[in-house]
Protein backbone atom coordinates (compact mmCIF):
# COMPACT_ATOMS: atom_id res chain seq x y z
CA UNK A 1 0.00 0.00 0.00
CA UNK A 2 2.63 2.47 1.09
CA UNK A 3 4.94 1.63 -1.80
CA UNK A 4 2.09 2.12 -4.27
CA UNK A 5 1.49 5.57 -2.84
CA UNK A 6 5.16 6.42 -3.15
CA UNK A 7 5.19 5.20 -6.74
CA UNK A 8 2.20 7.38 -7.57
CA UNK A 9 3.77 10.38 -5.91
CA UNK A 10 7.02 9.76 -7.73
CA UNK A 11 5.21 9.44 -11.09
CA UNK A 12 3.32 12.66 -10.45
CA UNK A 13 6.51 14.51 -9.57
CA UNK A 14 8.21 13.29 -12.74
CA UNK A 15 5.30 14.54 -14.83
CA UNK A 16 5.17 17.83 -12.96
CA UNK A 17 8.89 18.50 -13.28
CA UNK A 18 8.76 17.66 -16.98
CA UNK A 19 5.97 20.15 -17.54
CA UNK A 20 7.60 22.92 -15.53
CA UNK A 21 10.83 22.33 -17.35
CA UNK A 22 9.31 22.51 -20.80
CA UNK A 23 7.05 25.51 -20.38
CA UNK A 24 8.11 29.10 -20.99
CA UNK A 25 5.14 30.18 -18.95
CA UNK A 26 6.17 28.75 -15.59
CA UNK A 27 5.35 31.71 -13.40
CA UNK A 28 4.69 29.30 -10.56
CA UNK A 29 8.00 27.60 -9.87
CA UNK A 30 6.81 25.05 -7.35
CA UNK A 31 3.53 23.70 -8.63
CA UNK A 32 1.51 21.00 -7.00
CA UNK A 33 2.10 17.68 -8.71
CA UNK A 34 -0.22 17.53 -11.69
CA UNK A 35 -2.39 14.45 -12.02
CA UNK A 36 -3.24 13.55 -15.60
CA UNK A 37 -3.99 9.91 -14.80
CA UNK A 38 -7.15 8.00 -15.58
CA UNK A 39 -9.38 7.16 -18.49
CA UNK A 40 -11.49 9.80 -20.18
CA UNK A 41 -14.75 8.71 -21.83
CA UNK A 42 -16.37 10.43 -24.77
CA UNK A 43 -19.19 12.93 -24.17
CA UNK A 44 -19.53 15.02 -27.33
CA UNK A 45 -18.18 14.96 -30.87
CA UNK A 46 -18.27 17.42 -33.75
CA UNK A 47 -16.86 17.62 -37.26
CA UNK A 48 -19.09 19.80 -39.43
CA UNK A 49 -21.46 22.40 -38.01
CA UNK A 50 -25.08 21.60 -37.16
CA UNK A 51 -25.00 17.95 -38.23
CA UNK A 52 -26.20 16.41 -34.96
CA UNK A 53 -28.64 19.26 -34.48
CA UNK A 54 -30.31 19.00 -37.88
CA UNK A 55 -30.05 15.36 -38.86
CA UNK A 56 -30.14 13.26 -35.71
CA UNK A 57 -33.39 12.50 -33.90
CA UNK A 58 -33.68 13.47 -30.24
CA UNK A 59 -33.48 9.87 -29.09
CA UNK A 60 -30.19 9.29 -30.92
CA UNK A 61 -28.30 12.51 -30.21
CA UNK A 62 -26.23 11.13 -27.33
CA UNK A 63 -25.54 7.95 -29.29
CA UNK A 64 -24.35 9.94 -32.30
CA UNK A 65 -22.00 11.95 -30.08
CA UNK A 66 -20.34 8.77 -28.81
CA UNK A 67 -20.05 6.91 -32.11
CA UNK A 68 -16.65 6.89 -33.78
CA UNK A 69 -16.67 8.51 -37.25
CA UNK A 70 -15.67 5.27 -38.97
CA UNK A 71 -18.91 3.68 -37.68
CA UNK A 72 -21.25 6.61 -38.28
CA UNK A 73 -22.19 5.86 -41.88
CA UNK A 74 -23.35 2.32 -41.14
CA UNK A 75 -25.28 3.44 -38.06
CA UNK A 76 -26.85 6.68 -39.22
CA UNK A 77 -26.93 7.16 -43.01
CA UNK A 78 -30.47 5.85 -43.55
CA UNK A 79 -31.82 7.96 -40.66
CA UNK A 80 -30.08 11.01 -42.16
CA UNK A 81 -31.74 10.31 -45.51
CA UNK A 82 -35.17 10.10 -43.86
CA UNK A 83 -34.52 13.36 -42.06
CA UNK A 84 -33.39 15.11 -45.25
CA UNK A 85 -36.62 14.05 -46.95
CA UNK A 86 -38.65 15.16 -43.94
CA UNK A 87 -37.05 18.59 -44.15
CA UNK A 88 -37.45 18.82 -47.91
CA UNK A 89 -39.88 16.25 -49.35
CA UNK A 90 -39.12 17.52 -52.86
CA UNK A 91 -35.35 16.92 -52.60
CA UNK A 92 -33.87 15.54 -55.80
CA UNK A 93 -30.25 16.65 -55.94
CA UNK A 94 -28.39 19.74 -54.74
CA UNK A 95 -25.84 22.23 -56.01
CA UNK A 96 -23.14 19.56 -55.58
CA UNK A 97 -25.15 17.16 -57.79
CA UNK A 98 -25.63 14.72 -54.91
CA UNK A 99 -28.82 12.69 -54.65
CA UNK A 100 -30.30 11.96 -51.23
CA UNK A 101 -28.34 8.75 -50.49
CA UNK A 102 -25.06 10.30 -51.67
CA UNK A 103 -25.53 13.60 -49.82
CA UNK A 104 -26.51 11.93 -46.56
CA UNK A 105 -23.69 9.42 -47.04
CA UNK A 106 -21.27 12.36 -46.96
CA UNK A 107 -22.99 14.03 -44.01
CA UNK A 108 -23.37 10.97 -41.78
CA UNK A 109 -19.62 10.64 -41.32
CA UNK A 110 -19.20 13.78 -39.24
CA UNK A 111 -15.63 14.79 -39.98
CA UNK A 112 -14.33 18.08 -41.36
CA UNK A 113 -12.05 17.74 -44.38
CA UNK A 114 -9.14 20.19 -44.25
CA UNK A 115 -6.70 21.02 -47.02
CA UNK A 116 -3.05 21.32 -46.04
CA UNK A 117 -2.05 22.71 -49.42
CA UNK A 118 -4.41 25.58 -50.16
CA UNK A 119 -7.55 27.53 -49.33
CA UNK A 120 -9.42 26.36 -46.26
CA UNK A 121 -13.13 27.08 -46.51
CA UNK A 122 -16.46 25.39 -45.95
CA UNK A 123 -17.55 26.64 -49.38
CA UNK A 124 -16.43 29.73 -51.28
CA UNK A 125 -17.90 29.12 -54.72
CA UNK A 126 -14.85 27.18 -55.88
CA UNK A 127 -13.63 25.07 -52.98
CA UNK A 128 -15.97 22.70 -51.14
CA UNK A 129 -15.27 21.36 -47.64
CA UNK A 130 -11.57 22.19 -47.52
CA UNK A 131 -11.88 23.40 -43.93
CA UNK A 132 -13.97 25.81 -41.93
CA UNK A 133 -12.85 29.40 -41.48
CA UNK A 134 -14.37 31.66 -38.83
CA UNK A 135 -16.17 33.92 -41.30
CA UNK A 136 -17.65 31.12 -43.43
CA UNK A 137 -21.44 31.39 -43.61
CA UNK A 138 -21.87 27.69 -42.96
CA UNK A 139 -25.59 27.90 -42.24
CA UNK A 140 -26.37 29.40 -45.65
CA UNK A 141 -24.25 26.70 -47.30
CA UNK A 142 -26.16 23.98 -45.50
CA UNK A 143 -29.55 25.59 -46.20
CA UNK A 144 -28.66 25.83 -49.91
CA UNK A 145 -27.59 22.19 -50.02
CA UNK A 146 -30.73 20.99 -48.19
CA UNK A 147 -33.38 23.27 -49.73
CA UNK A 148 -31.93 24.91 -52.85
CA UNK A 149 -32.27 22.03 -55.32
CA UNK A 150 -29.88 21.37 -58.22
CA UNK A 151 -29.50 25.04 -59.20
CA UNK A 152 -30.25 26.78 -55.90
CA UNK A 153 -33.51 28.06 -57.39
CA UNK A 154 -35.89 26.12 -55.10
CA UNK A 155 -37.40 27.30 -51.81
CA UNK A 156 -35.87 30.78 -52.05
CA UNK A 157 -37.19 31.82 -48.63
CA UNK A 158 -35.30 28.97 -46.96
CA UNK A 159 -31.85 29.13 -48.54
CA UNK A 160 -30.43 32.02 -46.50
CA UNK A 161 -31.05 33.20 -42.96
CA UNK A 162 -29.78 36.66 -44.01
CA UNK A 163 -27.26 36.75 -41.18
CA UNK A 164 -24.09 36.82 -43.22
CA UNK A 165 -21.37 37.73 -40.74
CA UNK A 166 -20.41 37.60 -37.09
CA UNK A 167 -21.40 40.37 -34.70
CA UNK A 168 -17.73 41.19 -33.98
CA UNK A 169 -14.84 41.42 -36.42
CA UNK A 170 -12.36 38.54 -36.32
CA UNK A 171 -8.65 39.17 -35.81
CA UNK A 172 -6.12 38.67 -38.60
CA UNK A 173 -3.65 37.18 -36.13
CA UNK A 174 -3.71 34.52 -33.41
CA UNK A 175 -6.00 33.81 -31.57
CA UNK A 176 -8.22 35.01 -34.47
CA UNK A 177 -11.47 34.94 -32.43
CA UNK A 178 -12.79 38.31 -31.22
CA UNK A 179 -12.52 39.35 -27.57
CA UNK A 180 -15.51 38.46 -25.40
CA UNK A 181 -18.48 40.74 -24.69
CA UNK B 1 -49.11 21.61 -52.79
CA UNK B 2 -45.40 21.66 -53.05
CA UNK B 3 -44.99 24.15 -50.24
CA UNK B 4 -47.66 22.76 -47.95
CA UNK B 5 -46.00 19.36 -48.16
CA UNK B 6 -42.67 20.90 -47.32
CA UNK B 7 -44.02 22.69 -44.29
CA UNK B 8 -45.90 19.65 -43.11
CA UNK B 9 -42.52 17.92 -43.12
CA UNK B 10 -40.95 20.79 -41.22
CA UNK B 11 -43.75 20.88 -38.66
CA UNK B 12 -43.45 17.20 -37.89
CA UNK B 13 -39.74 17.67 -37.40
CA UNK B 14 -40.48 20.64 -35.16
CA UNK B 15 -42.29 18.49 -32.64
CA UNK B 16 -39.03 16.82 -31.81
CA UNK B 17 -37.08 20.08 -31.54
CA UNK B 18 -38.02 21.89 -28.37
CA UNK B 19 -34.68 22.99 -26.96
CA UNK B 20 -32.35 25.64 -28.29
CA UNK B 21 -29.85 23.92 -30.51
CA UNK B 22 -27.64 25.32 -33.24
CA UNK B 23 -24.14 24.73 -34.66
CA UNK B 24 -23.58 22.09 -32.04
CA UNK B 25 -24.70 24.22 -29.11
CA UNK B 26 -26.72 22.21 -26.59
CA UNK B 27 -27.00 19.43 -29.13
CA UNK B 28 -27.74 16.44 -26.93
CA UNK B 29 -29.22 15.62 -23.52
CA UNK B 30 -26.05 14.27 -21.91
CA UNK B 31 -23.94 17.36 -22.50
CA UNK B 32 -26.27 20.28 -23.02
CA UNK B 33 -24.77 23.57 -22.00
CA UNK B 34 -22.11 22.01 -19.77
CA UNK B 35 -18.33 22.16 -19.87
CA UNK B 36 -18.21 19.10 -22.14
CA UNK B 37 -20.72 20.56 -24.63
CA UNK B 38 -18.89 21.42 -27.84
CA UNK B 39 -20.50 24.40 -29.57
CA UNK B 40 -18.24 24.67 -32.60
CA UNK B 41 -15.16 23.35 -34.31
CA UNK B 42 -13.05 25.20 -36.88
CA UNK B 43 -9.94 24.28 -38.83
CA UNK B 44 -8.24 26.69 -41.18
CA UNK B 45 -4.90 27.84 -42.56
CA UNK B 46 -3.06 30.25 -40.24
CA UNK B 47 -1.78 33.74 -40.87
CA UNK B 48 1.50 31.92 -41.43
CA UNK B 49 0.34 29.73 -44.31
CA UNK B 50 2.66 26.91 -43.22
CA UNK B 51 0.43 26.47 -40.19
CA UNK B 52 -2.99 25.03 -39.51
CA UNK B 53 -5.32 26.36 -36.79
CA UNK B 54 -7.75 24.30 -34.73
CA UNK B 55 -10.48 25.92 -32.64
CA UNK B 56 -12.76 24.11 -30.20
CA UNK B 57 -15.47 26.06 -28.41
CA UNK B 58 -17.40 24.68 -25.43
CA UNK B 59 -20.08 25.94 -23.07
CA UNK B 60 -21.93 28.33 -25.37
CA UNK B 61 -24.48 31.09 -24.92
CA UNK B 62 -22.63 32.74 -22.03
CA UNK B 63 -23.93 36.21 -21.31
CA UNK B 64 -21.37 38.83 -20.19
CA UNK B 65 -22.82 38.45 -16.68
CA UNK B 66 -22.35 34.69 -16.71
CA UNK B 67 -18.89 34.97 -18.29
CA UNK B 68 -17.10 36.26 -15.20
CA UNK B 69 -17.65 32.99 -13.37
CA UNK B 70 -17.29 30.66 -16.38
CA UNK B 71 -14.39 28.23 -16.30
CA UNK B 72 -12.99 25.15 -17.96
CA UNK B 73 -13.47 21.82 -16.19
CA UNK B 74 -10.40 19.89 -14.99
CA UNK B 75 -12.38 16.69 -15.50
CA UNK B 76 -12.96 17.32 -19.20
CA UNK B 77 -10.41 16.53 -21.89
CA UNK B 78 -10.81 18.31 -25.24
CA UNK B 79 -9.28 16.21 -27.99
CA UNK B 80 -8.64 17.27 -31.58
CA UNK B 81 -8.59 14.21 -33.87
CA UNK B 82 -6.59 14.04 -37.09
CA UNK B 83 -7.00 11.28 -39.67
CA UNK B 84 -4.22 11.63 -42.23
CA UNK B 85 -4.88 8.49 -44.33
CA UNK B 86 -8.61 8.94 -45.05
CA UNK B 87 -10.08 6.03 -43.10
CA UNK B 88 -11.94 8.23 -40.57
CA UNK B 89 -9.87 6.75 -37.74
CA UNK B 90 -7.68 9.19 -35.85
CA UNK B 91 -3.94 8.77 -36.47
CA UNK B 92 -2.98 11.72 -34.28
CA UNK B 93 -4.60 13.56 -31.41
CA UNK B 94 -3.94 16.94 -29.81
CA UNK B 95 -5.20 16.89 -26.22
CA UNK B 96 -6.07 19.96 -24.12
CA UNK B 97 -6.92 19.86 -20.42
CA UNK B 98 -6.78 22.53 -17.70
CA UNK B 99 -4.88 22.31 -14.43
CA UNK B 100 -4.49 25.13 -11.87
CA UNK B 101 -5.37 27.99 -14.22
CA UNK B 102 -3.35 26.75 -17.17
CA UNK B 103 -4.35 24.80 -20.25
CA UNK B 104 -1.93 21.95 -20.99
CA UNK B 105 -1.61 20.61 -24.53
CA UNK B 106 -0.23 17.19 -25.54
CA UNK B 107 0.54 15.87 -29.04
CA UNK B 108 0.17 15.68 -31.95
CA UNK B 109 0.73 12.01 -31.13
CA UNK B 110 -0.82 8.66 -31.93
CA UNK B 111 -3.55 7.94 -29.37
CA UNK B 112 -3.05 5.03 -26.97
CA UNK B 113 -6.15 3.52 -28.50
CA UNK B 114 -8.40 5.10 -31.13
CA UNK B 115 -12.04 5.62 -30.28
CA UNK B 116 -14.16 6.76 -27.37
CA UNK B 117 -11.76 6.22 -24.42
CA UNK B 118 -8.54 8.17 -23.96
CA UNK B 119 -5.62 8.44 -21.63
CA UNK B 120 -3.53 11.59 -21.57
CA UNK B 121 -0.24 11.37 -23.46
CA UNK B 122 1.86 12.96 -20.73
CA UNK B 123 5.15 12.11 -22.47
CA UNK B 124 4.19 14.33 -25.41
CA UNK B 125 3.74 17.79 -23.94
CA UNK B 126 3.18 20.36 -26.69
CA UNK B 127 3.07 23.32 -24.31
CA UNK B 128 0.89 25.18 -21.86
CA UNK B 129 -0.68 28.59 -21.57
CA UNK B 130 -2.30 30.50 -18.72
CA UNK B 131 -6.07 30.64 -19.18
CA UNK B 132 -6.94 34.24 -20.01
CA UNK B 133 -9.13 35.71 -17.24
CA UNK B 134 -12.36 37.40 -18.34
CA UNK B 135 -11.70 41.06 -19.06
CA UNK B 136 -7.95 40.63 -19.70
CA UNK B 137 -6.05 40.88 -22.97
CA UNK B 138 -5.60 37.50 -24.65
CA UNK B 139 -2.67 35.61 -23.11
CA UNK B 140 -0.98 33.51 -25.77
CA UNK B 141 1.93 31.11 -25.68
CA UNK B 142 4.30 30.93 -28.64
CA UNK B 143 6.97 28.25 -28.53
CA UNK B 144 8.68 26.30 -31.33
CA UNK B 145 6.22 27.59 -33.94
CA UNK B 146 3.21 26.53 -31.87
CA UNK B 147 0.63 29.09 -30.68
CA UNK B 148 -1.73 28.32 -27.81
CA UNK B 149 -4.74 30.12 -26.31
CA UNK B 150 -7.50 29.23 -23.85
CA UNK B 151 -10.19 31.51 -22.48
CA UNK B 152 -13.41 33.35 -23.17
CA UNK B 153 -14.08 34.75 -26.66
CA UNK B 154 -17.03 36.17 -28.51
CA UNK B 155 -18.99 33.23 -29.97
CA UNK B 156 -17.94 33.30 -33.64
CA UNK B 157 -21.07 31.45 -34.74
CA UNK B 158 -23.86 33.43 -36.41
CA UNK B 159 -27.34 32.21 -37.30
CA UNK B 160 -30.94 33.41 -37.07
CA UNK B 161 -31.82 30.44 -34.95
CA UNK B 162 -34.97 32.14 -33.69
CA UNK B 163 -36.52 32.33 -37.15
CA UNK B 164 -35.29 28.84 -38.03
CA UNK B 165 -37.19 27.58 -34.98
CA UNK B 166 -40.32 29.42 -36.09
CA UNK B 167 -40.06 27.80 -39.52
CA UNK B 168 -39.50 24.34 -38.04
CA UNK B 169 -42.45 24.89 -35.71
CA UNK B 170 -44.67 25.75 -38.67
CA UNK B 171 -45.18 29.36 -37.55
CA UNK B 172 -43.27 30.95 -40.44
CA UNK B 173 -42.64 30.07 -44.06
CA UNK B 174 -39.33 31.82 -44.70
CA UNK B 175 -36.40 33.61 -43.12
CA UNK B 176 -36.50 37.36 -42.53
CA UNK B 177 -34.32 39.79 -44.45
CA UNK B 178 -32.37 41.04 -42.65
CA UNK B 179 -32.22 38.22 -40.12
CA UNK B 180 -31.35 38.44 -36.43
CA UNK B 181 -28.17 36.80 -35.13
CA UNK B 182 -29.32 34.70 -32.16
CA UNK B 183 -25.69 34.45 -30.97
CA UNK B 184 -24.93 38.17 -31.01
CA UNK B 185 -23.53 39.36 -27.71
CA UNK B 186 -22.79 35.89 -26.32
CA UNK B 187 -19.47 34.31 -25.37
CA UNK B 188 -17.93 30.83 -25.43
CA UNK B 189 -14.96 29.10 -23.80
CA UNK B 190 -12.37 28.75 -26.58
CA UNK B 191 -9.29 26.61 -27.07
CA UNK B 192 -7.12 27.63 -30.03
CA UNK B 193 -4.04 25.78 -31.28
CA UNK B 194 -1.93 26.81 -34.27
CA UNK B 195 0.90 24.54 -35.36
CA UNK B 196 2.99 23.68 -38.42
CA UNK B 197 1.18 21.53 -40.97
CA UNK B 198 4.32 19.40 -41.07
CA UNK B 199 3.39 18.02 -37.63
CA UNK B 200 0.14 16.56 -38.97
CA UNK B 201 1.22 14.22 -41.78
CA UNK B 202 -0.99 13.33 -44.72
CA UNK B 203 -0.69 14.27 -48.36
CA UNK B 204 -2.88 17.28 -48.90
CA UNK B 205 -6.13 16.51 -47.06
CA UNK B 206 -6.91 15.64 -43.46
CA UNK B 207 -10.13 14.52 -41.84
CA UNK B 208 -10.53 16.30 -38.51
CA UNK B 209 -13.00 16.44 -35.64
CA UNK B 210 -13.10 17.33 -31.97
CA UNK B 211 -14.27 15.33 -28.98
CA UNK B 212 -14.82 16.03 -25.30
CA UNK B 213 -14.09 13.24 -22.87
CA UNK B 214 -14.80 13.15 -19.15
CA UNK B 215 -12.87 11.36 -16.39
Amino acid sequence: MKSIQYKRLFASLIIASFIVGCSDDDSVSYEQPLDFSGTYTQQDQMGRPAINTVFVSSANKDAFNTTTPSSMNASFQSAFENQLLALNPNYTTNLLGLDAPSFTGVLATDVLGVSTTGTTTFYDGNNVLTGRALADDVIDVELILIFGGPTNADNVGLTSDHVDANDKAFLSSFPYLASPW
Amino acid sequence: MKKSKLFLGLSILGLACTILVAADHIDAPAVQGGTADITDFYSFQGENTSNLVFVANVKGLLSPTASASASFDEGVLVEFNIDNNNDNVEDLVIQAIPRNGKMYFFGPVAPGTAGTSSTIKTNNLLGSVSITPYGSQAITSVQSGVNLFAGLRDDPFFFDFGQYSEIIAGNASSFNNPGTDTFAGSNVMSIVVELPKSMLGGSGTLNTWVETKRK
